[in-house]
């Protein structure tokens, strides 16, 4: 049986998260104009705040696609401060930024192995992981910073501008851009999307579903140690405790994007956004003079909202 | 939850059970319902037939009360229904089996059964030794043999719908309305299903009853009525009708699409696929051996659970083998997973098209290019045009009915969803085609279009294995027929035999068709008998 066409510009829930973001961002210029919501150093300031979120949020947009989740990734990243400043005070550089990579890898194929070959949900093996990865951090650190004074390190990952585009955002639009045409326009991306819708079929169909799941809970593991190394690059130290209660932002930004909390759905560039937007309603609540408990509930209310309206896709 | 009100059984027999005149439903543009009326009389077991996207379905949510008509009148018992509520026709005595089963899963037989009427100790706990013992009662009196506390996940599909319908029959609904009941019953559980219904309609309960099963039809119904394209067709005694005129009421015009068509099959050359002493690693498939010519539809029967599905997974890779060989084409096989069958060239088109065979949620394009997905690729990316190609080709070869390739599967009916998973395989150029249920929940139209997309299939050089529980589906497509029975092969029937069937089986009166189909069940059942 047909079905009435639909017309070309879809749902309109699909795009909440933009809509949201352009009233919003609206809604506090007007609002916080003498309070410098629009100067360009607030904006910037914004943007840099919300990068390493967003480059959670890509990765984190592969994993709920693909019917899982990683909860560790903040953990992760306070680790990788810790573990790449330390490599990095010791053996320079390169040597620095390999070890974070590594970890990243190390950690996010043992998530993947117990979820995707010993069948442990993800859900639980990254809470437990979240634990380890925060208590090794602690442990290697003696809970003290590791300094962090690499010049290079801390340019290219974090405090660095080049002309007036902080590099911070750069990071964010490469990565962005690969993983926005991984998603969506690689044989990859569509694995992991059948892999999450209907995982009997998609194996039925040829997918290599243990492997797609693997290698999702990889790229998470991965982008988690770059945010770590970021971190550290920006405040010039690694501290064990960067990253707490970032799994959370992340996801939020992922489901307010689009990307369905179910798996078979998701997007790059919605979390991307839903990462920006939860990063102006910060700002926005900040500068409006809000104590922190104002916009903790604030906060709270809003993301249920934007949930509560783009439900119906 | 309070059991129904009703009134007294003995209602006069000339009061209607259920009178629904003149319903009409539109959604938006779409005219579901174009003023359909069906009468239902107490005591009657009453089919309603038609093709999917007939307006059953509609209707029927109507009468449960689910969807409310945008005009019409409807009576129950004398007693004309103001307000269209799942609560109304609750109370009205309306109780309905689902086709796809309203049981939780992670719930026990009894727990399902008395799910909203528990019956209750100091009228706040659930009284669940009275629950077990009621339930034991119910399912005892269908047959179905196993302790109420068993988990409904952890039954076979059969048992699972006759604690379906343990549950609608245990709420003495006044009008019963079952909808594809016996989809995953073996021969002896729907003898006693009918059995059942025979002793509720003595009682005066109205039965409503909906299949695609023709035969089963005609054995049990007592009226009838058909509709086609939201309107009524025709109504009256089932004894007026045959199978033929049925179909053609059904479809408005004729239907050949069912007959077997016989070809020649070289049988003298090797044969594609050679199975030696398959089994399985949990007891089924059995030590089971056989060959498969290029070209030949090779048909695979058998009551639940004799390891029909389970043959299917070992060839296809889902489930290991634990012994013998599988040769295609002289190369010895050894695989361990769907990728590496379907890369030997054995595919699968699963037995249920909602868990296995589709990604619901995505659209038709993305469904057809899944298996080919690095063929579809140039450099790191998909090639979308290509892609696009793929699909467009695929949905005019197969006449599949959507307005593009964006659209989502799940818009689509039964019989073109199922067209799909066919269709994506053929995009592979596989050697042979197993196909599980391939007509299962399709409408009739779309039965005899993948009936014939089977035949050309063969004649295209592939092989193909046709697992099927219809006898009609099996006897419109093979070339030979396997019995299956406890995991081994029971018995071949050769297409001579078959032919035999449609004069020795059943009496003159029925036509050849059923015959030959009465000759496939007797012979199925008579094999399964003997090997344990």
């Amino acid at each position: 049986m047909a079905t009435s066409s639909k017309p070309w510009y879809g749902n309109w829930r699909d795009y909440v998260v933009y809509i949201g973001f352009v009233a919003i961002f609206i809604v506090f210029a007007i609002l916080l104009h003498d309070r410098g919501f629009l100067s360009p150093n607030n904006l910037l300031n914004v943007l840099r705040q919300t990068a390493i979120i967003a480059i959670m949020a890509m990765a984190m947009s592969f994993v709920l696609s693909a019917g899982e989740i990683d909860l560790s990734v903040g953990a992760i990243a306070g680790l990788t401060s810790v573990v790449a400043g330390m490599v990095l005070m010791q053996y320079g550089l390169v040597f620095g930024i390999v070890a974070g990579l590594c970890l990243g890898l190390v950690v996010g194929a043992f998530n993947g192995a117990l979820t995707a070959y010993l069948n442990i949900p993800s859900f639980l093996v990254t809470l437990g992981m979240m634990g380890i990865a925060r208590g090794v951090g602690m442990w290697v650190s003696g809970t003290s910073p590791v300094p962090v004074i690499d010049d290079t390190f801390t340019y290219a990952f974090g405090s660095g501008n080049i002309g007036p585009i902080p590099v911070l955002v750069i990071w964010v639009v490469v990565l962005g851009t690969v993983a926005h045409l991984a998603i969506r326009k690689t044989p990859f991306g569509r694995k992991v999307m059948a892999a999450g819708g209907n995982p009997v079929a998609a194996l039925y169909s040829g997918v290599n579903v243990r492997r797609v799941k693997f290698q999702v809970l990889m790229i998470t593991g991965v982008a988690a140690a770059i945010a770590g190394m970021l971190y550290a690059g920006r405040l010039q130290s690694g501290r064990f405790q960067l990253g707490e209660g970032d799994e959370l932002s992340v996801i939020a930004a992922v489901v307010l994007g689009g990307t369905s909390l179910f798996g078979g759905r998701g997007t790059v560039v919605g979390s991307i956004v839903g990462a920006l937007l939860i990063g102006i309603i910060n700002n926005g609540l900040i500068l409006g003079g809000l104590e922190y408990s104002q916009q903790l509930i604030a906060r709270g209310m809003l993301i249920i909202l934007a949930v509560a309206i783009g439900r119906g896709r | 939850m309070t059991q129904p009100t009703q009134t007294p059984i003995t209602a006069p027999r000339d009061v209607a059970a259920v009178k629904m005149t003149d319903i009409k439903k539109s959604y938006g543009g779409v005219h579901a319902l174009k003023g359909v009326s069906l009468t239902i009389r107490p005591g009657t077991i009453h089919a309603l037939i038609g093709e999917n996207g007939a307006g059953k379905s509609t209707l029927l949510k109507i009468l449960q009360g689910v969807v409310i008509p945008t005009e019409g009148s409807i009576e129950v018992f004398g007693e004309h229904l103001t307000a269209v509520s799942p609560e109304n026709s609750r109370r009205l005595g309306i109780g309905m089996i689902f086709q796809d089963l309203s049981l939780i899963p992670t719930l026990t037989i009894a727990q399902n059964i008395f799910l909203n009427r528990e019956p209750r100790r100091m009228s706040l706990l659930v009284d669940e030794r009275r629950e077990v013992e009621d339930a034991a009662k119910i399912i005892g009196e269908l047959n179905l043999n196993v302790d109420p506390r068993t988990r409904v996940l952890e039954l076979s599909p059969g048992q699972a719908q006759l604690t379906e319908i343990a549950k609608a029959i245990s709420q003495k609904a006044r009008v019963l309305i079952l909808d594809e009941p016996t989809s995953a019953l073996s021969a002896q559980e729907v003898d006693i299903l009918f059995k059942m219904l025979r002793k509720l309609t003595a009682d005066g309960t109205a039965i409503v009853y909906v299949s695609h099963r023709m035969t089963e039809i005609m054995t049990i119904a007592d009226e009838i009525t058909i509709l086609r394209d939201g309107q009524n067709v025709t109504s009256g005694n089932i004894a007026d009708f045959t199978l033929d005129t049925i179909v053609q009421n059904m479809v408005g015009k004729r239907v050949t699409g069912f007959e077997y068509k016989p070809h020649e099959i070289d049988r003298g050359t090797q044969p594609a696929l050679k199975v030696r002493s398959l089994s399985g690693k949990h007891g089924k498939p059995n030590d089971v051996s056989f060959d498969l010519y290029r070209g030949e539809v090779l048909g695979i029967a058998g009551l639940m659970g004799a390891g029909r599905t389970e043959l299917a997974r070992v060839l296809f890779g889902v489930d290991a083998k634990a012994d013998g060989t599988v040769e295609l084409d002289g190369k010895v096989l050894e695989f361990r997973s769907p990728a590496e069958a379907i890369e030997a060239g054995i595919v699968l088109v699963p037995e249920s098209r909602h868990d296995q065979g589709l990604v619901i949620e995505h659209t038709v394009g993305h469904n057809l290019s899944l298996p080919q997905l690095a063929q579809l690729a140039s450099g790191p990316f998909l090639d979308r045009r290509r892609e696009r190609d793929l699909s467009a080709e695929l949905i005019s070869r197969l006449r599949i009915k959507t307005p593009d390739a964006d659209n989502k599967v799940r818009n689509l009916s039964g019989g073109n969803q199922q067209k799909i998973v066919i269709a994506k395989w053929l995009a592979t150029d596989p050697s042979v085609v197993i196909l599980d249920e391939p007509t299962a929940g399709v409408d009739i139209g779309s039965k005899a279009e993948i009936v014939e997309l089977i035949r050309s299939i063969a004649s295209g050089g592939k092989s193909v294995i046709v697992i099927s529980s219809e006898p009609a589906e099996l006897l419109a497509t093979s070339d030979r027929i396997l019995v299956l029975s406890n995991g081994r092969l029971a018995r071949e029937i050769s297409r001579s035999e078959i032919d035999a069937w449609a004069t020795t089986e059943g009496d003159e009166s029925q036509s050849s068709m059923i015959r030959v189909e009465l000759g496939l069940q007797v012979a199925i059942q008579k094999a399964s008998q003997n090997v344990h």
